[in-house]
């Protein structure tokens, strides 16, 4: 008969020899081997207090971006929702009023931004799709969470902080600060 | 009148060593079952419970918990009676064992003696293999009310197993007695302390082997855990099992893991004696309950050589078992027994 992979190995079919037979030998060599394993370093993270470093192109948790001057970058195009697979994210277009030029860069922004991290697949599609640098996704994971809804992230929940309010949060945000 | 004859400082005596020895042998074997989850983690380069609590010691606890707060579930089909008998008996057999055991020496209070053992019985051998043979009932009568045929065919397992390695473990135990000539725990454990007089495994150490093997096999241990075999009969006889009816059963597992090991380090490795030391030169109390130490420690050890095997060797095919038990151990144990025999007629008669 043709073997069916070429990593197939024969296995010795022959009688145990009195060595085999009596087991104990076998045995303490098992037994030796598990023995030292107690003692061998564990590659376990844990999670949650330890965490392990991700490279700069990561794709995790979206982040929606803002220029300098703390002003939200996205135009709400809806070129992210074309472009994802999942179809995760739904977002309402607003016209941009008199005097709200400090909040949003362009005359058009999105009102309400979603993104169903149920459905979306962190391809990062959405990421290559925007115009405006306005969607990136992070190094952070979603957080697990009991109820569906709270893992519709709301346009609060995936906005970068205000680099003119808070410095500190938005240079954290965006990984600035070398990560330890 | 003749109950005011009654020693009742013996009784109260007496009841108070069997709480303390109940509560030991649980809380032992709770946190057996935490010693299983760290040795299991760490020889499979894991890190094991470390979340309840520091070390994660609280996790028997939260087992334990998680065992009460569940359903309680009894199978439609069932024999409601046998099958709530099931884990009681075997809970109720795996205590009783302790009973005969000599935990250590004496203890004197005022005028006072004593003796840390419940009942020293002259044939206490006996009615230790007479209690753990009543534990496979707890199994037959679980895996039998089930009313489940993997259930029922881990119940025939445990069954056979049990009975074919009684009997090796019986005949390996023979050469013992011959050697000690008594059947009382005390006196076995007093023989091995007394000066010029070694541990008993250096005169029966094939004996002890064997015996040791046949205690796996008892206790229903990997690699002889044929009855629960979780991949193949579902968790056999304690399938149809919820909440702490099962952790009963997987408690008593770990009670008879406490208590054999207890009884090797009796029988074999000299009880509560601390050895290359003489007891009688020092402080009887002191000694007394040194000795306690020194029988737990051998115990602990014990426990962990049951737990090194587990998660070492894969379980025996039910044929590997047998053969085993009836062609390997039982020819040995006679053979044990026969030169056991020869010596003691030839060289000490
Ligand atoms: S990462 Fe992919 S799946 Fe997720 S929202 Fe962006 S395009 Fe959609
Ligand atoms: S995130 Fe980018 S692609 Fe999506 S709507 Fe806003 S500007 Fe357009």
């Amino acid at each position: 008969m043709q073997a069916l992979t070429q990593k197939s190995k024969p296995v010795s079919r022959e009688p145990m020899s009195l060595m085999e037979k009596i087991y104990l030998p076998a045995v303490l060599k098992g037994m030796s081997i598990t023995f030292s394993h107690m003692f061998k370093k564990k590659p376990t993270v844990r999670y949650p207090e330890e965490t392990r470093p991700f490279s700069p192109v990561f794709r995790g948790l979206h982040v929606l971006n803002r220029d300098e001057e703390g002003r939200e970058n996205c135009t709400a195009c809806g070129l992210c929702a074309v472009a994802c697979p999942a179809e995760a994210i739904t977002m309402e277009a607003a016209e941009r009023k008199e005097g709200e030029e400090h909040l949003y860069r362009e005359e058009k922004y999105a009102a309400r931004y979603e993104i169903n991290m149920l459905r979306c697949i962190f391809c990062g599609l959405c990421e290559e799709a925007c115009p405006k640098d306005a969607i990136y996704l992070s190094e952070t994971f979603a957080p697990a969470s009991f109820a569906r809804k709270e893992l519709v992230y709301a346009k609060n929940d995936l906005l970068i902080p205000n680099p003119k309010t808070e410095p500190e949060a938005f240079a954290k945000a965006k990984g600035l600060k070398p990560i330890k | 009148m003749n109950l005011l004859a009654f020693d009742w400082a013996l009784l109260i005596e007496k009841l108070v060593l069997i709480a303390i020895i109940i509560t030991i042998s649980l809380v032992v074997a709770m946190y057996a079952t935490y010693g299983e989850r760290k040795v299991a983690a760490w020889m499979q380069d894991r890190v094991g419970p470390n979340r309840a609590g520091p070390f994660g010691i609280l996790q028997p606890l939260a087992d334990g918990m998680k065992l009460f707060f569940k359903e309680e579930i009894i199978p439609n089909s069932s024999n409601k009676f046998l099958f709530i008998l099931g884990p009681c008996l075997a809970m109720l057999t795996a205590m009783m064992t302790s009973a005969i055991i000599p935990w250590g020496s004496e203890l004197r209070i005022g005028d006072r003696v004593i003796s840390l053992q419940i009942a020293d019985i002259n044939i206490g051998i006996l009615y230790v293999f007479g209690v753990v043979s009543m534990g496979v009932y707890g199994i037959m009568i679980g895996g039998w009310a089930s009313n489940n045929k993997f259930s029922l065919m881990a119940a025939l397992r445990g069954a056979s197993q049990v009975i074919s390695y009684e009997l090796a473990m019986g005949i390996s135990l023979i050469a013992l007695l011959m050697l000690t000539g008594s059947l009382s725990l005390k006196t076995i454990t007093e023989q091995q302390m007394a000066p010029g007089h070694y541990w008993n495994v250096l005169y029966q150490p094939l004996g002890f082997l064997i015996f040791f093997v046949c205690a796996l096999a008892e206790c229903n241990r990997a690699p002889f855990d044929l009855s629960e075999a979780e991949s193949e009969l579902n968790m056999g006889y304690h399938q149809e099992y919820s909440s702490m009816k099962l952790g009963f059963f997987l408690f008593s597992e770990y009670i008879n893991m406490f208590i054999s090991s207890v009884i090797m380090a009796t029988l074999f490795f000299g009880g509560y004696d601390i050895p290359f030391i003489d007891e009688s030169k020092y402080n009887p109390n002191l000694m007394a309950w040194l000795g306690v130490g020194a029988l737990m420690v051998k115990a602990l050890i014990f426990i962990f050589v049951f737990m090194w095997i587990r998660w070492t060797l894969p379980r025996f095919r039910y044929d590997q078992l047998m053969n085993l038990g009836w062609k390997a151990l039982i020819p040995l144990a006679l053979i044990n027994m026969v030169i056991t025999a020869v010596v003691i007629l030839k060289y000490f008669n």
